[in-house]
């Protein structure tokens, strides 16, 4: 039981091995690598949502896995997303009001 | 009873103040603190969003920007928000030397991103790209002038850390002391994700 414990603070403690960090690191640079190779080949109608797609798969990796928000309190998941959703909300809203998503 | 008594003292010293949801305020007060901060960038971000084609005098976007050294820049951050979390790894298993060491290549390249950002300002300032410029330029060096504060502030808080760590006066929890300024590293690294593909790789 003592060992069960153990282990169980211990991954929450740490989230991850050192190795598992290493390969998300890996995971994110091939991602940048792809999103910089929109620059240089025509994607076509797929480059925006493709890079838009390309961005928040990287946002995600790192605070779930680097900031340790999949292992941690979901109290701090709601603290960061609510902060992350409302300035999605408000920011939107006040782009709308110019217009902005009128091509 | 004394021994109870220095139990609780231990473990206030060692785990830092808790809340009664048994989290740390530290961490709580971190991660509300970052959560406002979406607001500071997204401010600055549609700003951007809305004057990026608004270019009356000097050059348009793309005319100055150099992708291939940004995405170098951006690499860089990247790769610090590895060994950010190795340090706070290390922290973790309580090996001094070696978060000491990752925090160093942290801040190195955090330095190293912001020598990038100098360059890049100095080169479009050069290019006829200046704060007044244009709309353009003034939320261009804006946005990117404000995240680059924030990384310049991540390397004096990881350097500060250094110093703390080395001097011995860290009183409490010294993994989530680490812990707390690696999440506000990683926050500038999500923050520079966004920019990256929002400002530099979507043309206006």
């Amino acid at each position: 039981m003592t060992t069960v414990t153990e282990t169980h603070a211990d991954a929450h403690e740490h989230g991850m091995s050192d190795a598992g960090y290493i390969k998300i690191a890996i995971i994110l640079a091939l991602i940048t690598g792809l999103e910089v190779s929109t620059y240089y080949v025509n994607f076509g109608p797929l480059f925006m949502p493709a890079l838009l797609t390309m961005m928040i798969v990287k946002f995600v990796m790192v605070v779930s896995y680097f900031m340790h928000l999949k292992f941690d309190s979901k109290i701090f998941s709601f603290l960061f997303y609510v902060g992350l959703g409302l300035a999605i909300f408000v920011y939107c809203m006040a782009l709308a009001t110019f217009k902005f998503f009128i091509a | 009873m004394a021994d109870i008594a220095t139990h609780d003292a231990d473990h206030t010293i060692d785990h830092g103040h808790h809340s009664s949801t048994g989290l740390s305020n530290n961490k709580l007060a971190m991660w509300l603190f970052l959560g406002s901060e979406c607001l500071l960038f997204g401010g600055l971000i549609s700003t951007y969003m809305l004057y990026r084609g608004r270019v009356q005098n000097g050059p348009h976007s793309s005319q100055i920007y150099d992708i291939p050294f940004t995405s170098v820049s951006s690499f860089v951050l990247l790769m610090s928000s590895l060994t950010m979390v190795l340090a706070v790894s290390s922290a973790q298993r309580k090996d001094d030397a070696k978060t000491n060491l990752w925090l160093v290549i942290t801040a190195l390249l955090g330095a190293t991103f912001i020598g990038g950002q100098v360059y890049e300002f100095t080169t479009f300032y050069r290019e006829g790209l200046g704060f007044t410029t244009s709309l353009f330029g003034s939320s261009f060096y804006a946005l990117t002038g404000f995240h680059g504060v924030h990384v310049s502030v991540g390397v004096i808080m990881l350097l500060s850390l250094m110093g703390i760590i080395k001097k011995g006066k860290i009183t409490g929890d010294k993994a989530e002391v680490v812990e707390l300024i690696g999440l506000y590293w990683h926050f500038v690294d999500i923050v520079w994700i966004i920019i990256f593909t929002l400002v530099y790789l979507i043309p206006s």
